[in-house]
């Protein structure tokens, strides 16, 4: 299709170590569309954030094949925690991308500003880290993601560590600046209603080793932020498939 | 102006009170015990030339400033310990970083460096003395055996316990092995590193003093040798005073140092 930005097929991975193999993914094949926002969900430990650690090239495929439309695509890891060096000032702490790319320049480093601008944050630019609280620190954390002008974002569990308030503030949050900023975006939760209330397509996993259980497409009438989403009426009907197919056992 | 409640007035004077009691204290127990020395002594209750007294050792230094160059005695002694210092210390971090660079070596050399470093180094001084020439190299070669590799093991574990976290960050931004180094691993632990000095410079005191033990004609370790050679025990409690007094005043310009480049 013309306008896959990423196409995934048959995607294995092993982990080995002394005494045992882990299957973790046993084939895995999916499409992401351009500026499309995509939640994998699965039960834990099933290898959700295996697949972003190896579209980020952290880790290597045990096989199966990766293609990006662009050779050049560019690709924003956003980590569960937010990382962010308590020795460096939030301005600097967004700037890190562009350093280790050595694309340091005074253009960039004005677009970092503007997203610090746009998004509240410009006035604690001079700021460490520790003295902002868990939801702002995580709005940095997108920032300093999107300094690199990624093409698509990967984004592991990105609220998890917050608690479940600014969990909600900040899922709004995050979700406006990756449209406003028309990104590309793949999520990985357990969070079954974060993950309806943001994406237009969830894919949902089996236990390890993975495979795809199903696709939805999320189709809610009158969608807008996911706060609102929340209270669709079709909100529900998903839950209770998705919670099916997910088949939690304790 | 912004004025605090009372509770925070009353908070800020008790840890000003809990800051002064400490000073109190602290100065009072060098104080009673000086005293309690000098008093002992005068009183005849302990043997003076076995024990000396305060006042005996501080009519020691003025005579070893005025007959013996006292002061070229410290300089010689501060001088090896700064330069076994800054050598253990360079050598330490870049061991370090050629270990946390390549896992295979550090797995290859880790028990060697255990070895190394739980020697019993003053076994080595006749050796040292044989190899090395009874001068200030085997002095500074012995105190860069006792700081070295203490160094290169604190360092390299500071290095290798690095939050994985940061080191990931940097990875999926495709930062090379340099740019994490530099990035991550060095200024996140810069607590680690400065630690390593502290430690650094009381082990270079101790390796010197050793050196001097064994090998030399001139330094506090000398003062010492030949104190106890000559049964001069005078000397020997005036020498491990200063050092007392010069291996605090290291310490306290490393900590001022820390402080300086915190702010």
């Amino acid at each position: 299709m013309e306008n896959n930005i990423l196409e995934i097929s048959h995607l294995k991975k092993f982990y080995h170590d002394l005494s045992s193999e882990t299957e973790a993914l046993h084939d895995i094949t999916f499409d992401i569309k351009d500026k499309e926002f995509v939640s994998i969900i699965g039960p834990s430990g099933c290898g959700k954030s295996t697949i972003l650690s190896i579209l980020s090239s952290l880790e290597k495929p045990s096989g199966g094949n990766i293609k990006f439309r662009d050779k050049s695509c560019v690709i924003g890891y956003m980590l569960q925690k937010d990382f962010l060096f308590p020795w460096r000032t939030i301005l600097e702490n967004c700037l890190i991308g562009l350093e280790v790319n050595n694309t340091l320049n005074e253009e960039n480093k004005n677009y970092v500003i503007s997203l610090l601008k746009t998004y509240g944050l410009y006035e604690f630019k001079d700021k460490y880290p520790d003295s902002l609280s868990g939801g702002m620190r995580q709005r940095v954390a997108l920032i300093r993601t999107l300094a690199i002008k990624p093409d698509i974002l990967l984004l592991d569990e990105p609220m998890s560590a917050l608690d479940y308030q600014s969990r909600l503030a900040i899922c709004d949050d995050i979700y406006n600046i990756i449209k406003k900023e028309g990104k590309t975006a793949i999520m990985v939760t357990h969070d079954l209603e974060e993950a309806i209330s943001v994406s237009s397509r969830i894919i949902v996993l089996s236990k390890r080793p993975a495979v795809i259980k199903k696709i939805y497409d999320i189709k809610l009438t009158d969608r807008k932020n996911p706060l609102h989403n929340r209270k669709t009426k079709e909100f529900p009907k998903y839950y209770d498939m998705i919670w099916r197919d997910l088949d939690v056992q304790i | 102006m912004y004025k605090y409640s009372k509770e925070h007035l009353e908070y800020l004077k008790q840890i000003k009170r809990k800051k002064i009691f400490i000073m109190i204290m602290r100065i009072s127990i060098i104080v009673l015990f000086l005293v309690g020395w000098e008093v002992l002594a005068r009183l005849n209750l302990i043997n003076t030339f076995l024990s000396s007294s305060p006042s005996k050792v501080i009519s020691t230094i003025d005579s070893l400033i005025q007959e013996s160059n006292l002061f070229s005695h410290i300089g010689i002694t501060l001088f090896e310990v700064i330069v076994s210092f800054l050598v253990a210390s360079i050598i330490g971090v870049l061991v370090a970083t050629i270990l946390w660079w390549n896992d295979t070596i550090a797995k290859i050399v880790d028990p060697y460096l255990t070895i190394l470093n739980s020697l019993p180094k003053v076994a080595l001084g006749p050796i040292i003395i044989i190899w090395v020439g009874a001068s200030t190299n085997s002095i500074i070669f012995m105190a860069l055996l006792i700081s070295t590799f203490i160094s290169i093991i604190n360092v390299y574990n500071g290095f290798i316990s690095t939050d994985i976290g940061f080191i990931n960050l940097l990875k999926s931004l495709n930062a090379s092995k340099k740019q994490i180094f530099l990035k991550v691993i060095l200024p996140s632990n810069y607590k680690t590193l400065v630690n390593c000095l502290k430690i650094n410079i009381s082990m270079s005191l101790i390796g010197v003093i050793m050196g001097e033990l064994l090998v030399s004609k001139k330094g506090l370790g000398y003062l010492i040798m030949y104190g106890s050679q000559v049964f001069n025990i005078n000397l020997v409690i005036t020498s491990v005073v200063i050092l007392g007094v010069i291996s605090y005043l290291m310490y306290f310009i490393i900590s001022k140092l820390e402080e300086k480049i915190k702010n």
